[in-house]
């Protein structure tokens, strides 16, 4: 293999102006006609699993149903409760409106094409950096702003707290998504985004049976638990379902737009759509080979040339958001605890873990005095040592618990009626008793100490009279 | 002309979208005055003094910061190292392994303290 180009493969140096603002109309409309659409589709294909038609009045099939809410949107009051932050209320659904567009401007769509009658050529990509998915990943943490000052701002409780977790979620998810970005970059050699594109084109041949076989070349197949714990990430990153806690409706009423109406809210409503398709688009683009046709159609040599690629990028975006729709019409919420220990104690140690592993099959292909079985020996020595040094850790925290090992507690025998009503068991508690006439202000008795029937019986009696 | 132009560009389209919409939504939306609903929202009781006693919220949410930035900056150390790692050779690859090691070694000490725990 060779080495691969750092900078973007993309060649944006004819680019007038007028061409670049072109471009990012046309991603502007892109995004929000697809916004439109996917409100449409969702509201559609949730309501055929739960066997109902869903909207099916305005326009065929219902299709303009966003549009209308979007009208009805803009004309409801803009209510500003009196205890929110007036300034801040404000800027922060422009900061997530205006962030959740950023990430498209270094999406490739397709390769260089003709634009329709005129002589133009330009990449189908607004524009490319040798750091393209460290600007994606800035320009994602920039949105969590606009939640966290909209939570905060709004001066209530449950905004609050919906703002917190969201942020805490979306800063929880990125680690374990960067981490899986490392070992594309790893592959490719790049963070152009164009570059990684490129990366997937073909790859490589091997020998079996004295035939020459080609490669599968995404890096969905070849770096498999990277894109696995990537669309795991994104759901959290977008706060989707089954990882929607901060709108969670039982919790928390609406999350960190709770105080927001009419066109502030479409902002923030806007922008979490918007950003369902960033990080389909990251994924399309990093592991399913991005605008480049899937394996029988890439047999046909026009496939990879023209405006075909855009039609390749746009259906394996949408069916990234077709997933999205799927998970939510079939899993139910995460619990935070359960959430939080996914994100820290699976996602983060397993996204170090394969980084490490793909680090060392790359060593063993690209360094000609590195064998197999010397990185081998290596992995498992690191293993070991960390091993040693994990059971350390462990000894040195716990030293008391060491030495003294936990005995294994009596249950505590515990009156159920002693508050005045029947309460159930805590963990490592025995009920005294399971019927009988309820105590009013009565000690519980200690642990292990023996209460017989009659003195249960005979001072209840006396004290609820009191009581 | 710079890659960073047709960025600004987006971002000029975009924020000049969010401002008219918010316009649009203060001038075109009706205004009825009514006490109940210049109140906080809580599901129709009379909603607390303050948010969460006074804007306090749970420590835990500091920590989670903290942490945060600690694995952030591996990441940002590991990116240009994935880049450039097929230049830097065998070397980059086993101090590679040395840091991550000592990242590990500080997270399993977080985990073993209970600082991944939620309550």
């Amino acid at each position: 293999m060779t080495m691969l180009a750092e900078n973007p493969v993309a060649d944006f140096s004819d680019d007038t102006i007028w061409v670049v603002l072109g471009k990012a109309l046309f991603i502007f409309v892109f995004l929000v006609v697809g916004t439109i659409l996917m409100i449409w589709a969702e509201r559609r294909v949730v309501a055929r699993m739960q066997s109902r038609p869903g909207p099916n009045r305005f326009g065929p099939f219902g299709l303009l149903q966003p549009l209308a809410d979007g009208v009805k949107l803009i004309l409801k009051e803009d209510i500003t409760p009196r205890a929110v932050d007036r300034v801040v209320f404000v800027v922060a659904p422009i900061i997530s409106g205006t962030a959740a567009f950023l990430a498209f401007s270094v999406i490739p769509f397709g390769p260089e094409a003709r634009i329709p009658f005129t002589d133009i050529r330009t990449p189908l990509q607004l524009t490319d950096l040798p750091i393209a998915l460290l600007f994606i990943l800035a320009a994602a943490a920039v949105g969590v702003y606009g939640i966290v000052l909209g939570g905060w701002s709004s001066g209530s409780t449950y905004p609050l707290l919906g703002g917190l977790r969201s942020s805490a979620q979306v800063i929880s998810y990125e680690i374990a998504m960067a981490l899986a970005l490392v070992s594309v970059f790893l592959y490719s050699g790049s963070m152009s985004t164009s570059a990684i594109v490129d990366a997937q084109a073909s790859g490589g041949t091997a020998q079996l049976f004295g035939m020459t076989l080609d490669l599968p070349s995404w890096h969905a197949i070849t770096l498999l638990p990277s894109f696995v714990i990537y669309c795991i990430a994104m759901v959290g990153e977008t706060n989707r379902a089954p990882f929607d806690l901060p709108e969670a409706e039982g919790e928390l009423v609406g999350g960190y737009h709770t105080e927001y109406s009419s066109t502030k809210f479409l902002l923030f409503f806007l922008a979490e759509y918007v950003n369902m398709f960033t990080v389909s688009a990251i994924a399309t683009t990093l592991f399913l080979g991005g605008w480049r046709a899937p394996f029988p159609l890439s047999l046909w040599d026009g496939a990879n040339h023209g405006w075909w690629p855009m039609l390749w990028f746009v259906l394996k975006v949408a069916i990234f958001m077709f997933c999205f729709i799927w998970l939510r019409g079939t899993l139910p919420r995460l619990r935070y605890d359960q959430f939080m220990a996914l994100g820290w104690k699976w996602l983060i140690p397993a996204a170090l873990g394969w980084t490490l592993v793909v680090a060392g099959l790359r060593a063993t292909q690209q360094f000609e005095s590195v064998s197999t079985q010397k990185v081998l020996i290596g992995v498992a020595a690191v293993i070991a040592a960390l091993l040693v040094v994990v059971l350390f850790i462990d000894w040195l925290v716990s030293p008391e618990e060491r030495r003294q090992p936990r005995q294994a507690a009596e249950p505590q025998a515990v009156d159920p009626f002693a508050g005045g009503y029947p309460v159930p068991p805590m963990p490592g508690q025995r009920l005294a008793r399971t019927s009988g006439p309820v105590l009013v202000a009565q000690q519980v008795p200690a642990a292990g100490q023996d209460t017989t029937d009659e003195e249960q019986d005979s001072q209840p009696g006396e004290e609820a009279r009191r009581g | 002309m710079s890659p960073y132009v047709p960025i600004l560009v987006l971002l000029g389209i975009a924020f000049a979208f969010s401002l008219l919409t918010v316009g649009l939504g203060m001038i075109l939306g009706p205004r009825r005055y009514g006490t109940a609903k210049m109140e906080a929202y809580e599901s129709g009781i009379q909603p607390t003094p303050r948010a969460v006693g006074g804007g306090r919220f749970p420590v835990k949410y500091y920590l989670v910061a903290m942490l945060f930035i600690i694995f952030d900056i591996e990441g940002v150390f590991l990116l240009p190292f994935a880049v450039a790692f097929d230049s830097l050779g065998m070397f980059a690859l086993a101090e590679m392994v040395l840091f991550v090691a000592t990242v590990f070694v500080a997270y399993a000490y977080v985990w073993r303290r209970g600082g991944l725990e939620w309550e």
